[in-house]
């Protein structure tokens, strides 16, 4: 009997568990109120099933449990009972399976008025490609990607020429215009999907795949890969920001085409030079970084990661948390570079100092340290010579005493959590697995032990020999 | 009604199978280690699988520990979990449910279920079983070579199983394979003979409409199998030469991690469709058997002929056979053809109707029978409950325009567990608690019984039917960590913590389980050859457990089907498939001792 009054409250409570509990489908914030329909109409057939089949079964329980001085019935079928059944599970079948066939037409067939943007999806990051004024998307060619060219554009292509690059997880959508979404991946599979507009499709390298949808509310959506990438998986986002039409023109705008892209200032080191000498003051004269002035080692630091950071403590994405005394220190200062042209040369500048291994300042245990940073090489690298399509930074012979500051700023969140930081949420999910400044230590002493840079360039001098 | 399969008739046709020529060891070695007597090889099949099950056992709470407490524990990172999550699916759905159903029941149950000595092939099933143990030891072995296992998930779709970025692209990805291939190898020889015995070694009158379901439920899901593995077979094959030569079977013109690589041509989704071709009929290799057994143990413990036995055998061929045109359900989001969509819904909603029918089929069993609510049939009873919810939950992920919100999220995982995962082990428990009895000699004890299903069966549901609701949320799955994700409510985390407890809970409840299987052993009531009063054949038999041979010096004669419980008129409430009709006066072997319940 125990069986029976359990099943009872089985059944009573996976009901009330469906109507009470707080977690079910977010807000709709698109056209496929359909979706949900079909999924209603299933939860009414099934759930009907459920509560029908199980009370039944209840009652079975109940009334015929066993009797030593009775018989079961002997009945070994009932042929017109067992059809009963199936002819009303095929009716039921049907009211579920008509309704999903009509909504699946109408994501296969995207309304001609559509208008088209690309995400394309790599080891874990998006971006995003639009078509530009002649409404026509540039060829692209998987063996053309390079770090120069992560896009993979076919550089001669007239049709190419307009399109808007947007190397930023972060993509803005008009509202209530029907978008398809074309989806391109430049290595393994990946899935784009947000939650709010209940669509999703994977990336597969070598197709095009697609899926449409239409923005019906304002605000920010966030974009999760949903088909295992690999490690980073998890922090593989992005996010779609539905604007007004004016808003999405004006950030348009701010877009650069491709051609723009193409056509960036070079720096020269000369006039950066000059710029650098504020720099200097933390830094040190020939970038090498000093621990009193909190200035970390910039010689040796790719370009492109410079740049990002530069830029970002120019407009406040870095440097404005109140727990980051050092960013703010900072900030100002970047301020001086008034300009791309000023941050391109003093980059160019940065780039000519001489590449000396920083002192290493921190020691912890390297055996564990190594244990943790098999995680950190995925993207940083094995050497930890940071890889720039990752857009993971080098951290070997850098200024030690820096990266303890910054995963702890990481893992606190004082770093990386803000909105416009684009990668930083990456590193701040990355940085949760380092739960003590122990682990923190430890990590680093084991990048202590990576080839320095002088002994990188040794190394492969000797193999050149 | 002359043609009705259920009615006793007394006549049996003449022997047709010569009395077959069994090797019969002198060593101890020869009996127990390289033994060719199918029974021996069920129990190196099942301990094996349970052993390496345990291992997969401890890694779900493992993850679990990560989801539910995160960042608390530090040895469980990013890398390493997605090794956790690979391998406790693999060893579960291949290496535990596939060769315990298979190697385990099918060599144990098949021969005694259709009056057979043995195997027809007593040799090459010897064999099986030590491919399937090198399958598994290669399997365990990959945890160990630098790098570590693979990470790739149980999918182990390319390009990203092959490719930097992911754990144990190194030897665990290639031992994998190798082990893969292995195990098809081990179980192709084992399933042929299941599939020849069943067809060719039956005694006299078991006509195959007078099989158990049992019996039906295993021989189909080795047809499904025999069909399904090879596509298994040339994926790991070609997946090993793209790793190791740089062929591009799955593999195109592609980047990784910055880098351009020299494949190019090759198709990721080629391998999408052959390893669901596998992966699809694979669902049903472990459901059919489950479907069969459960049908047994319902019979058996509600007294009561199975409701519908001819619909029962042919919903058990019909899904068989629909599960080979349905398998890109698992590929609505893939990126394939969307218009594939349309026929694989059709398809996968068609094969809920036989299914349906089968569970129609096990409740009116129950329906005016006499409930023995003994452990077994609690389990079974359990297994109902728990299959109703996850068929259900498929009706909404096979209707492919509800999979676009629900695909790769919770929701998956819950209803695979309940369908797949927990529904099968119900019932492998309950099968356990059933034929132990024959197995040993003994019983297991029923307090511990009881404690087992109580915990396992409520833990089981407590840890997936909520599940669901985080898919409905939208939390993917095969996430290490949930990150501030905006539209994650902060509750999502308190109920991964719940889950985590129940998870915890239901893993060491197994603990009961094991004791009792150890224990028993040495000290369980004596069972005597018939303890639940079962029509089988398996109860028949002259020894308990039955010697090599199975069956004394004759092969038994069957004279009725294997559902004669309650017969009205009959001396006792049931009568074995054995007795003929001019014999049911007389009395049988074994029928001594009710059973309380």
């Amino acid at each position: 009997m125990a069986l029976a009054y359990v099943l009872i409250f089985l059944i009573v409570g996976s009901v009330l568990f469906h109507f009470i509990s707080p977690w079910y489908l977010t807000p709709l914030a698109s056209n496929w109120s359909t979706i949900d329909l079909t999924l209603d109409i299933t939860f009414w057939v099934t759930g009907a099933v459920f509560i029908a089949v199980n009370v039944f079964m209840v009652y079975c329980v109940i009334k015929f449990r066993y009797n030593a001085k009775k018989r079961a019935e002997y009945q070994p079928e009932n042929k017109k009972l067992e059809w009963w059944l199936t002819g009303l599970t095929s009716i039921g079948v049907v009211a579920m399976l008509t309704p999903g066939l009509f909504v699946w037409n109408e994501f296969v067939n995207v309304p001609e008025e559509a208008h088209v943007v690309e995400a394309i999806g790599q080891q874990w990051h998006w971006s995003f490609r639009m078509p530009g004024e002649d409404g026509r998307f540039g060829a692209v060619e998987s063996r053309y990607v390079s770090d120069d060219n992560p896009l993979g554009m076919e550089t001669d292509d007239p049709d190419g020429q307009d399109d808007i690059i947007i190397i930023s997880p972060n993509v803005h959508l008009p509202i209530d215009k029907p978008v398809k979404i074309n989806l391109r991946s430049k290595d393994v599979l990946h899935n784009f999907a947000v939650a709010q507009f209940r669509v999703k499709m994977d990336l597969v390298p070598g197709l095009i795949t697609y899926l449409w949808f239409t923005p019906t509310k304002l605000g920010m959506f966030e974009i999760l890969c949903e088909e295992l990438c690999g490690v980073g998986h998890h922090t593989m986002r992005g996010k779609v920001i539905v604007d007004t039409q004016e808003d999405f023109d004006t950030w348009l705008a701010e877009q650069p085409t491709y051609a723009e892209v193409l056509a960036r200032p070079v720096g020269d080191a000369l006039i950066g030079q000059a710029q650098y000498a504020v720099c200097a003051t933390c830094h040190g004269a020939q970038g090498e970084g000093n621990l009193p002035t909190h200035g970390p080692k910039l010689a040796g630091q790719e370009a492109w990661y410079l740049r990002r950071q530069i830029n970002y403590f120019k407009e406040g994405t870095r440097g404005a948390h109140p727990d980051d005394q050092f960013g703010q220190e900072m900030a100002p200062m970047a301020a001086t570079l008034f300009n791309d042209a000023a941050v391109e040369n003093v980059i160019a500048y940065i780039e000519t100092l001489p590449d000396m291994p920083a002192p290493t300042t921190i020691t912890g245990n390297i055996e564990k340290g190594e244990k943790i940073y098999n995680v950190c090489g995925y993207c940083h690298g094995v050497d930890g010579e940071g890889i720039a399509a990752l857009n993971a930074p080098r951290q070997a012979g850098m200024s030690d005493w820096y990266l303890a500051t910054q995963l702890k700023n990481f893992r606190n969140r004082v770093r990386g959590a803000h909105d416009d930081d684009m990668y930083g949420m990456q590193m701040t999910m990355m940085a949760d697995i380092l739960q003590t400044d122990e682990r923190v230590n430890d990590v680093i002493a084991y990048i202590n032990t990576l080839p320095r840079p002088t002994e990188q360039l040794s190394l492969a001098a000797r193999e050149n020999d | 009604m002359s043609d009705v399969a259920h009615d006793a008739l007394d006549f049996a046709p003449p022997a047709e199978v010569e009395e077959m020529e069994l090797y019969h060891p002198k060593t101890w070695i020869g009996k127990y280690v390289w033994s060719q007597d199918a029974k021996v090889i069920a129990i190196q099949y099942g301990i094996t699988a349970i052993l390496i099950g345990l291992v997969a056992l401890v890694l779900s709470v493992i993850m679990r520990l990560q989801l539910g407490f995160p960042h608390t524990f530090d040895f469980i990172d990013p890398a390493n979990y997605l090794q956790f999550v690979t391998m406790h699916g693999m060893i579960m759905v291949i290496y535990l449910l596939t060769a315990l159903f298979l190697g385990g029941f099918g060599n144990y149950l098949i021969p005694l279920m259709v009056g057979a000595r043995d195997m027809v092939f007593p040799y090459v099933n010897m064999i099986s079983y030590w491919v399937y143990l090198l399958a598994v030891l290669v399997l365990v072995a990959s945890i160990f070579v630098p790098g570590g296992s693979t990470g790739a998930g149980w999918t182990l779709y390319p390009p990203q199983a092959i490719s930097p970025g992911t754990p144990g692209i190194d030897g665990g990805i290639i031992l994998m394979l190798v082990s893969l291939v292995l195990f098809i190898i081990g179980f192709t020889m084992g399933g042929l003979n299941y599939i020849v015995t069943v067809l060719q070694a039956r005694t006299r009158g078991m006509s195959l409409m007078r099989l158990p379901l049992t019996v039906w439920g295993i021989f189909m899901a080795t047809v499904l199998a025999l069909l399904a593995f090879p596509a298994l077979f040339v994926s790991a094959i070609m997946m090993l030469l793209d790793r190791l030569v740089g062929t591009s079977f799955f593999m195109p013109a592609m980047v990784s991690l910055g880098e351009q690589t020299s494949y190019d041509g090759g198709s990721p989704l080629l391998f999408q469709h052959l390893f669901w071709f596998f992966g699809h009929p694979e669902v049903y290799i472990v459901a059919l058997p489950a479907f069969g057994i459960v049908s047994d143990l319902l019979s058996t413990h509600a007294r009561k002929a199975i409701f519908g036995y001819r619909m029962m055998v042919w919903a058990i061929v019909a899904i068989g056979a629909l599960s080979f045109v349905v398998w890109a359900h698992h590929m609505y989001v893939s990126g394939m053809n969307p218009y594939f969509g349309f026929f694989f819904a059709t398809t996968t909603l068609i094969i809920a109707v036989p299914t349906a029918l089968k569970v129609y089929n096990w409740v009116l069993t129950l329906w005016r029978g006499n409930i023995r609510l003994n452990v077994p049939m609690l389990f079974a009873i359990g297994f109902i409950f728990t299959f109703i919810n996850g068929g259900l939950t498929g009706l909404f992920l096979g209707n492919v325009t509800i999979d676009l919100p629900l695909s790769d999220t919770y929701f998956v995982v819950a209803h695979f567990h309940m369908v797949m995962a927990v529904s099968p082990i119900l019932v492998v428990f309950g099968a356990i608690y059933h034929w132990y009895p024959k197995i040993t000699g003994r019983m297991l004890n029923d307090t511990l019984g009881k404690i087992h299903f109580w915990i396992t069966f409520l833990g089981t549901y407590a840890i997936y039917f909520p599940m669901h609701y985080l898919g409905f949320e939208g939390l993917p799955r095969r996430y290490f960590s949930y990150g501030d994700t905006e539209f994650m409510s902060a509750s999502s985390q308190d109920l991964n913590a719940a889950i985590t407890i129940a998870a915890i809970i239901v893993a060491f409840a197994q603990i009961f389980f094991l004791v009792n299987l150890f224990t028993s052993y040495f000290r369980g009531k004596l069972a005597g050859p018939n303890p639940w009063e079962a029509t089988t054949l398996e109860w028949q038999t002259a020894d308990t457990p039955p010697k090599h041979g199975n069956f004394g010096d004759e092969l038994p004669v069957v004279y009725r089907w294997a559902y004669d419980y309650s017969v009205p008129n009959a001396d006792l409430d049931y009568i074995p498939q054995n007795v003929s009709p001019s014999d049911l006066k007389k009395p049988t072997a074994g029928q001594q001792g009710e059973i309380e319940n």
